[in-house]
């Protein structure tokens, strides 16, 4: 969907002369790139303004750090500084000192409260407590609402405390179910609040008027990953009358790069405390900032990818492709085994997305843009339409070579041409990695991107 | 309830007048200079990246008035408005949902579709309700078998709205509520069907996959079925409502799009760019969770409303 930003300011650097050290003018057309991609993330522009600020502070008459292009040399700062900005507080949810410990989640409309509430009474009890949590559904307005949380809890065989709808309210239910968990002695209580506008001054007061009643340990603000420019103003005003916790960012197995929990960190500064990764009730997990830095740089959740890369390609084989890069010998014979690997793994486009560097390659694709899998094709037909030896050495193409490989493939001799810029530039990136020792290696896997898309060997 | 609703509508509106006076009295501000200075761009630039719209669709937008002579600042905004609405123009939007009028039995069929929480089931409600007022009698497919108490939630609006809701239990084949429901419409001499179906991210394949089965059960039952598939979009979505966009109209070829939550403060400025991309028309706006909050859509008054409203604000 988006291209790798380490694609694009490779595309800047080539342009441009940066030698030793970054040059201003080098940092501000790099730092257009790093813009635009944050804004295609929906960071909120004056987030975004404030952080190209930062960052051009920093590079500004940096040296080169050792074995980063400059491409890389921005990236790294760039990631670094908004894994900084994620990394604030603490993202685990603490028990109180005396049970039960009070959760009271609140949002807007159709953000996911009522299924969050669910999957935290499960991540919750998986995480060790031997009484259950309980559920206090204090959402009385939507219609069902109170219906779809006890469903969800009897799915999850955890209690659930409900008053009906036409004789109650929000308040009452929710300092009845709190009281009802200290009866319990429920380790935690999950309040489910109804969603609403911040501007909804009446509504707004609802939840201050529960949150003096039931004095809860956490209020945590529910939030869709999909959320734009307005999250600022959202979160704001929940957090200027609520006092906000900790956030939840939900829908996270879609395609949003996220950049909403950049700007609400940003502006009120409250931890990340879990994403919400699909609709079933195990579908929450903890919040790592440095994987949601590179999300929403679109650079590709790298660990993500090792991680099934790992389920994919046996320990043999990384064990040969590591041999073969600390040898640099990565050929395009490896290249298109790593191509098929990842084709094995799961839907295409979201995979490339998720490899550092896969993106310059989508680019230089014909079209450009997005990959599908007959592009991806097209690619493995010219490395499948060399010999063995052109595999191997790739220099050896000259131009009357790549005539036929295009022909034979079906493409354009520049198809080619572009495949081999690209196979060329990985090789390089190779060769530093080949001269990394394993520990940086494994920093480089993690944070930086523009590092090789390979699994990590155990 | 309704007095209830009423109430707190006009709270919202006050508040989100407040917070539009803001953005559009600065646009206002902004104008007023002679020329459209470079930093003007800028901050209109900033003004249409706040309302969602998107980089490149803003410097399209942009370049479509930066280059203009030297002009008041009615006309600069005037300017703007224009290509807006332009944009939003695109694509023709129908003068009534369905042509003619309705005739009983008629079972025309109205697939509503979107990811998770953007207001889809709401919208039905608000919608039947809607088309009841001209003169339409709908009936309700309860399509959504996957959400725990979402066939209650339909029941309930179905009870508060007065139109009937053809239901199965959670779990159930949604295909088969739908060819249900498709045979009682035409039972009970309805002339519209409005099928529910579960939020859905775009990006799943599996079930996305199931939409476009549901769509050809729809069209095995009718080969004009589904006469309309409203997307629905939460206004309060960022630049991810494109690819949303993209996605289902690849699958299940939408015909428009409900644009939910704009009682907020959200603008709602994808649409803009989905509008550029898709030439998909937005057909009605949400504007709250009461059964009256959907409003047509119209493009002068969209574009135009949205800058009136600064007239009252003191420039910045
Ligand atoms: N403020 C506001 N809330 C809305 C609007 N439309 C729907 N909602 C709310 O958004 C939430 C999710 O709506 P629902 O219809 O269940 O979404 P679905 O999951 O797409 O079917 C509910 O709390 C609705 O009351 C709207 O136009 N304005
Ligand atoms: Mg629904």
């Amino acid at each position: 969907m988006f291209d790798a930003l380490t694609a694009k300011l490779t595309g800047v650097f080539q342009r441009l002369s940066g030698k030793g050290h970054l040059s201003e003018k080098d940092v501000d057309e790099a730092l257009r790139e790093v813009r635009v991609a944050l804004l295609e993330a929906d960071v909120n522009f004056r987030v975004a303004r404030d952080l190209v600020a930062r960052v051009r502070e920093k590079l500004l008459g940096v040296e080169l750090q050792q074995g980063l292009n400059p491409a890389q040399q921005v990236v790294k700062v760039v990631n670094d500084e908004l894994t900084a900005v994620l990394s604030g507080g603490d993202h685990k949810l603490k028990p109180s000192p005396q049970a039960p410990t009070i959760i009271m989640l609140v949002g807007l409309q159709g953000s996911g409260k009522t299924t969050t509430a669910a999957k935290l009474a499960l991540n919750l009890r998986r995480s060790g407590t031997i009484m259950k949590p309980l559920l206090i559904a204090a959402d009385l307005r939507r219609p069902a609402a109170v219906d779809q949380l006890a469903s969800l809890a009897k799915q999850l065989d955890m209690p659930v405390y409900t008053e009906a709808p036409a004789t109650s309210n929000a308040l009452k239910a929710a300092t009845n179910g709190v009281r009802r968990a200290k009866d319990l002695d429920a380790p935690w209580a999950i309040v489910d609040t109804g969603g609403r506008l911040q501007i909804d001054e009446e509504l707004m007061q609802e939840l201050v008027d529960i949150k003096q009643a039931v004095n809860p340990h956490e209020i945590l603000l529910v939030v869709d990953a999909m959320t734009g420019q307005d999250a600022v103003q959202v979160a704001g005003e929940f957090h200027k009358q609520l006092g906000l916790t900790g956030l939840i960012l939900t829908k996270m197995d879609g395609d949003a790069r996220g950049g909403a929990a950049l700007s609400i960190t940003a502006v009120i500064g409250v931890p990340i405390k879990f994403i919400g990764i699909g609709e079933k009730p195990d579908g929450l997990e903890p919040f790592f900032p440095d994987r949601m830095a590179s999300r929403i740089l679109g650079m590709g959740d790298v660990l993500s990818l090792v991680e099934k890369a790992e389920a994919v390609i046996d320990e043999k084989k990384a064990r040969e492709l590591e041999k073969k890069l600390r040898q640099s010998t990565f050929d395009l014979q490896d290249f298109l085994d790593q191509l098929k690997a990842v084709r094995k793994m799961g839907s295409l486009g979201q995979l490339m997305d998720m490899i550092p560097g896969m993106g310059a390659i989508k680019k230089r694709l014909p079209n450009g843009g997005d990959v599908d899998e007959y592009r991806l094709k097209q690619v493995e037909a010219i490395v499948l339409s060399m010999t063995a030896r052109e595999r191997r050495s790739p220099d050896v193409l000259d131009a009357s070579r790549k005539r036929r490989v295009a022909k034979g493939s079906g493409t354009a001799v520049q198809d080619v041409n572009q495949l081999l810029n690209q196979f060329r530039e990985m090789q390089k990136m190779m060769k530093q990695f080949a001269k990394m020792k394993p520990k940086q290696i494994e920093k480089m896997m993690k944070g930086t991107p523009g590092a090789p898309q390979l699994p990590r060997p155990r | 309830m309704p007095v209830d609703f009423l109430r707190r509508k006009q709270k919202t509106e006050e508040g989100l007048k407040k917070s539009r006076e803001g953005w559009f009295g600065k646009l206002r501000g902004i104008f007023r200079g002679q020329k459209l200075s470079l930093t003007a761009v800028g901050e209109v630039e900033e003004a249409l990246l706040a309302a969602d719209v998107g980089l490149g669709t803003t410097e399209k937008l942009l370049a479509a008035v930066k280059d203009q002579s030297p002009g008041s600042p009615e006309e600069h905004l005037s300017l703007l408005k224009q290509a807006m609405g332009r944009l939003l123009k695109q694509s023709s939007v129908p003068a009534k949902l369905f042509p003619g009028q309705p005739r009983p039995g008629d079972a025309q069929v109205v697939l509503v579709v979107g990811v998770n929480g953007v207001g889809k089931t709401t919208t039905i409600a608000k919608l039947a309700h809607y088309l009841k007022g001209e003169g339409y009698k709908p009936l309700i497919a309860a399509g959504d078998t996957f959400r725990a108490a979402a066939i209650e939630q339909l029941q309930v609006w179905g009870q508060r709205v007065g139109v009937e809701v053809i239901a199965h239990t959670q779990g159930a084949d949604t295909g088969a509520v739908i060819f249900d429901a498709y045979k009682a419409a035409q039972a009970r001499r309805a002339n519209v069907l409005i099928v529910d179906t579960a939020g859905r991210l775009h990006t799943k394949h599996n079930l996305m996959e199931e939409l476009r089965k549901i769509r050809r059960i729809l069209e095995r039952l009718n080969p004009e079925a589904p006469q309309h598939t409203l997307l629905v979009l939460d206004a309060t979505t960022g630049q991810n409502g494109l690819a949303q966009a993209r996605a289902f109209m690849e699958i299940v070829q939408c015909t428009g799009i409900v644009l939910a939550k704009v009682d907020g403060t959200s603008k709602g400025g994808i649409v803009f760019a989905i509008a550029e991309e898709l030439k998909l028309p937005v057909l009605f706006m949400g504007t709250g969770e009461g059964i009256d909050d959907l409003t047509p859509f119209d493009v002068e008054e969209f574009v135009d409303g949205l800058f009136t409203t600064s007239q009252a604000a003191p420039a910045t």
